[in-house]
């Protein structure tokens, strides 16, 4: 039978040790990010002391000669992210709208939902989809109307130009919005959600009608955070692979055409990396993923920050 | 003139709502037609031979086991590894270190994690594991979900921990139990429901991820359940028979595409019910 004083002493130390366990494992989260971040400027070395800053300039993306440049790459994460944005941005905060200030109560719950069902759809399923019944859907139907109306207009015409591929930049566009649009839309309801009954109450006593509620009151009240839900959107659409890579087309072009063919970063990456022969083609392709990271840390660094500020004006 | 005004304001307001119910239409409607080319192109694939056959040679007869078994090992392992480590993490943040700097910190970093593509955890994993083995793996392509499952496994147990009333805390500090104790035989008690939604949420997360997988564990024709050898996953082999000219391969990745998403829906709407009846209680 141990005394008192040696269970006491167990215990002590059971607890110290259990807490210096969990301290280290949540310092290991920071360890994580320095580790990826480290591991992969490692891995770009070769490449970016082969090409130098002339890396992110050049279009050329040939492995035979060994020659790489990661414009077309850049350019095509940026496009996709802008047209998926462009669109999902006015329809994800109107559905929150509608969330929020039209939909009958029996009703919210379920929509809610439904849309954060299609948020944890995996993007490998956008991707067959958009492959098989979208970009065929678009070829047939919307493309050729698009060269069409657009054809005879200056600028437009060359934005809109070429043979209707169905694949293409414009289709990963479309698929990013569909992809974007239920975490715009949740984020955007949560916000939404925190301005205070008064507030809504006290306009509407003016005889404020419900849109004039919105955008004088709801929109004013949560501008920091539905622009964080908007960047948090917006990392998700320049990172996302699968359903990218299925539809784009993977082409090293800057096309001026947005119903060409392109690649983005991380369709790059997914398509060619296996199949990388040799130091600098592997280093080329890591170097991709080192900016693709860059990019998107800054941007979720940026929305968390705005999120978090609304958190803190709630908690005041 | 003030009805005219009146009038306008009317209209503008009967636009704008229309406008939002035409978008909440539009969003739900993807979700249904996703859904019905899902089920309409999967569904004709499904037979008793996608469960016990393994992938085949084009042309030919076959089904999905390999790549469903792979998933299925690798997502164990994955969340075998990530979970402790989030849990404990998660554990730091709410309990010991609610109130330190560190905590905000590491809630920050980690919220950035959760959302990281997933294609960069694919090349850190690489560079750490497959080129220093010198080969493709199961285990590097477990490690790679297991980066995701971090995480996701963090934010919701913390969320949860620190939903506990103080004063079940208190009131087991005070009959004398040590911290330890009391967080792990009141607190985890009180908030098991949730770290296990968690759990489910993560395990929803990483049974759809493919890019990752790609050049971890790469993919594999055969059978195969050794960790040290590259394995075939279900998203893998749809990326990869998707893409192929095959319409045969075609018709067997839709099908794994809706055993992949029925998992995925039935997995969050079990944590959704989960956290739902706890919420009534």
């Amino acid at each position: 039978m141990p005394s008192r004083a040696q269970v006491l002493m167990r215990m002590r130390f059971a607890d110290k040790a259990f807490q210096h366990l969990t301290h280290a494992t949540a310092l290991g989260v920071l360890l994580l990010l320095g580790c990826i971040i480290f591991s992969l400027i490692i891995g770009s070395l070769p490449a970016l002391r082969a090409f130098g800053f002339d890396f992110l300039l050049t279009q050329k993306w040939n492995p035979v000669t060994e020659q790489f440049g990661a414009l077309a790459p850049i350019y095509g994460t940026i496009v996709t992210s802008v047209i998926a944005m462009a669109i999902a941005v006015p329809i994800g905060l109107l559905v929150a709208m509608f969330l929020t200030e039209l939909c009958p109560m029996w009703l919210r719950r379920p929509i809610s939902i439904a849309v954060e069902l299609l948020a944890g759809i995996p993007s490998i399923i956008y991707g067959i989809w958009g492959l098989f019944v979208f970009a065929p859907f678009l070829q047939v139907h919307v493309q050729p109307r698009l060269i069409e109306a657009f054809g005879e207009v200056p600028l437009l015409s060359s934005l809109f130009a070429g043979p209707p591929y169905g694949i293409g930049t414009l289709t990963a566009g479309l698929i990013l919005a569909i992809m974007v649009l239920p975490f715009i839309t949740s984020i955007s309801r949560d916000v939404f959600e925190t301005v205070p009954a008064v507030l809504k109450e006290s306009a509407y006593g003016l005889g404020c009608t419900t849109w004039e509620v919105f955008r004088n009151v709801v929109l004013p009240y949560t501008r920091v955070g539905v622009i964080g839900g908007v960047m948090l959107g917006l990392g998700r659409a320049l990172g996302e692979t699968m359903a990218v890579t299925f539809v784009i087309g993977n082409a090293h072009k800057v096309a001026p055409s947005i119903l060409a063919p392109g690649t983005t970063i991380s369709a790059t990456i997914a398509n060619e990396f296996t199949e990388a022969v040799g130091d600098i083609y592997t280093s080329s392709l890591i170097a991709l993923g080192l900016i693709l990271f860059a990019i998107t840390l800054v941007v979720l660094a940026l929305a968390r920050y705005m999120l978090l500020r609304v958190e803190r004006r709630l908690g005041a | 003139m003030r009805a005219k005004l009146y009038a306008r304001r009317r209209r503008r307001n009967a636009v704008a709502m229309s406008l939002s119910l035409v978008a909440t239409a539009i969003g739900l409607g993807w979700l249904v037609l996703i859904l019905g080319a899902l089920l309409w192109q999967g569904l004709s694939g499904v037979s008793l031979k996608v469960f016990t056959e393994m992938t085949p040679p084009p042309g030919s007869d076959g089904g999905l086991l390999n790549p469903i078994v792979g998933s299925l090992i690798m997502t164990g392992l994955a969340v075998l590894i990530g979970t402790p480590v989030g849990i404990l993490a998660g554990t730091y943040m709410a309990e010991y270190g609610r109130y330190a700097r560190t905590t905000s910190v590491v809630r920050f970093i980690n919220d950035i994690l959760l959302s990281a593509p997933s294609i960069i955890v694919g090349l850190f994993i690489y560079e750490i594991a497959v080129a220093t083995m010198g080969h493709f793996s199961a285990l590097a392509g477990a490690l790679a979900l297991a980066v995701i499952v971090v995480p996701v496994v963090i934010r919701t147990t913390e969320d949860m921990l620190l939903l506990v009333p103080n004063a079940l805390r208190e009131a087991a500090a005070a009959l004398g139990m040590p911290r330890a104790y009391i967080i792990r035989h009141v607190a985890y008690r009180a908030a098991k429901a949730g770290i296990v939604t968690g759990v489910l949420l993560a395990i929803a997360r990483i049974s759809g991820e493919t890019a990752p997988l790609l050049f971890t564990a790469l993919n594999n024709q055969f059978w195969s359940t050794n960790l040290n050898a590259p394995m075939a996953s279900l998203p893998a082999v749809i990326f990869q028979f998707a893409l192929s000219p095959y319409a045969d391969w075609q018709k067997l990745a839709w099908t794994g595409a809706l055993i992949i998403t029925l998992a995925v829906l039935t997995l969050s709407i079990l944590a959704r019910a989960l956290t739902a009846t706890r919420r009534q209680s």
